[in-house]
This record gives structure tokens, C-alpha cells and sequence, in this order.
């Protein structure tokens, strides 16, 4: 092992998926509080809650809803790759091909997901192709 | 590493800070739930992210009158109390790791937990309340 002074951290898929995992939780959960509570406003009256889902219509904070699902699908999916380090006997042999199987998956999941999550935000943006 | 010598009386350990540490299965507990927790929210999370933003228009559909057609369902109304409170107690968790992680003065960590605390405890009701209380008819 090489030894870097000053630093506990190794560096590695290991290091960067377990700063991966807490960034994108953390994230996710400061965002579930702000969710709760723009729901929360549909006991206020219908026009305030379609005023503020009216916000997450426009094109910068669907833009944001991006980043939140691919947050989402992240942390779900190495969540996943630590179970199986835990709990399946041939896990903690396999943590390093399973970080790039689970990046691999995100990937696919993601391609059709950005379409669809942008197609409205990019025909308002750029006229109606159709 | 020099390994550890289990004598049969108890005696304080070198450098102990001199309390009491009564054993628990708190932290096994908890590591635990957030694998249970994590594995039930990939199903409720990942399948709220698909309606609500990638199906039929995603996010551009929602409104109040879709809110409403949602939770006049039985089935949505307990997908969503679920996903509510298990995701604020896996969040909260994980929060809670992160600040005994990296808050290293007692005071902070202490008052940061109790910050954390008290504002999962507030959204965690009021997320209930507003599914039990939800009036279709408001307005």
C-alpha cells in the first residue's frame, strides 16, 4: 500500500463511490424537507399549490430534477452494491466490477430518463418540432 | 498489533475516559434498518421518480386536481405515508453519521442531532397530516 501522509483517505472506486454515496444523500434528504413542504400546500388551497409546482415546470429547476433522479438512481444503486458487500459471500470480491455495473446501469437508466424528464423544457425552449 | 488479553475481573482499559459504557445493539440496529429501509425505498422512491417525472409528461401534468386523483386511492395514500417515513428516518440516519462523523466538538455534535431531530420530527407530521387531512374539495 502506498502511503500518503496527512490523509486517511486512499483514494480508489472504493473512497470516491463512499463520498458519492454521502453527497448524494445528503442532498436528497435536504431536498425531501423542501418537498414535504411544498406539498404540504395543498392543505393551503389549490392555486398555491399549483403556483409552486409551477416553479418546478420551468426550465432550470427541471434541469434540477435531473440532478435529484440522478442522485436518486445513484445512491439507490450503490446502496444496492453495499448490500451485496454485506450480505452475498462472493460481495467484497466483486465491490470493484460491481461499482462499474452499477455505473454502467445508471447509465442506461439515465439516457431515456433525460429525455423524457427534458422533452417539454427543450420544445419550449426551441420551438415545437412537431 | 498486540492482541488483547481477556482477564476474568473487570478493570478499566488504559486510557479510558472513565464512564460507564453500557453495551447496546443500537448501532446494529441501525445499520440494519438502513439496509431494509434502502432496499424498500429503491421500489417506493424510484417508482414515485417514474410517474411523477418520466411517465405520460412527467412533471408538466401536475396539479392539484392530479394530487387529488392520486390520494382519492387507498393504495397511493399508503405508498406515499411509507415513503414519507421511511425516507425521513433513513435520511435522518444517515445525517445523524454524518455529524458524529465530522463534528468533533461534543457541544456541536450534540446540538446539531438535536436541530436534526426536531426538524425530521416536524416534517415527518406534517407529511402525515397532510395525507390523512388532505380535502380534495378545498377551495
Amino acid at each position: 500500500m502506498t502511503s500518503k501522509v496527512g490523509t486517511l483517505y486512499r483514494g480508489g472506486e472504493g473512497m470516491w463511490t463512499w463520498v458519492l454515496h454521502r453527497v448524494t444523500g445528503v442532498a436528497v434528504f435536504f431536498f425531501l424537507f423542501v418537498h414535504v413542504l411544498d406539498t404540504a400546500l395543498v392543505r393551503v388551497s389549490p392555486n398555491s399549490y399549483d403556483a409552486v409546482i409551477a416553479t418546478y415546470k420551468t426550465p432550470i429547476v427541471n434541469l434540477l430534477e435531473v440532478g435529484l433522479v440522478g442522485a436518486v438512481l445513484f445512491h439507490a444503486l450503490n446502496g444496492l452494491r453495499i448490500i451485496l458487500i454485506d450480505f452475498w459471500s462472493k460481495g467484497p470480491r466483486l465491490q470493484r466490477q460491481m461499482t462499474w455495473v452499477i455505473a454502467a446501469i445508471w447509465f442506461v437508466v439515465m439516457i431515456p430518463g433525460v429525455y423524457f424528464m427534458l422533452k417539454h423544457t427543450i420544445q419550449t425552449i426551441f420551438g415545437s418540432a412537431a | 498489533m498486540s492482541s488483547t488479553v481477556n482477564s476474568g475481573f473487570s478493570i478499566e482499559a488504559p486510557r479510558s475516559d472513565g464512564r460507564n459504557h453500557q453495551r447496546s445493539n443500537y448501532e446494529l440496529y441501525s445499520w440494519l434498518f438502513m439496509r431494509i429501509s434502502g432496499i424498500i425505498l429503491i421500489v417506493l422512491v424510484l417508482g414515485h421518480l417514474l410517474i411523477m417525472n418520466i411517465l405520460d409528461g412527467g412533471v408538466q401534468r401536475i396539479n392539484f386536481a392530479f394530487v387529488a386523483g392520486r390520494w382519492a386511492s387507498p393504495f397511493w395514500q399508503v405508498w406515499d405515508l411509507t415513503m414519507l417515513w421511511l425516507a425521513m428516518i433513513h435520511g435522518t440516519n444517515g445525517l445523524r453519521t454524518i455529524i458524529n462523523d465530522y463534528a468533533e466538538r461534543n457541544g456541536t455534535r450534540f446540538w446539531l442531532k438535536m436541530l436534526l431531530y426536531t426538524a425530521s420530527a416536524f416534517t415527518i407530521v406534517l407529511g402525515t397530516l397532510v395525507i390523512f387531512t388532505f380535502d380534495p374539495n378545498l377551495g
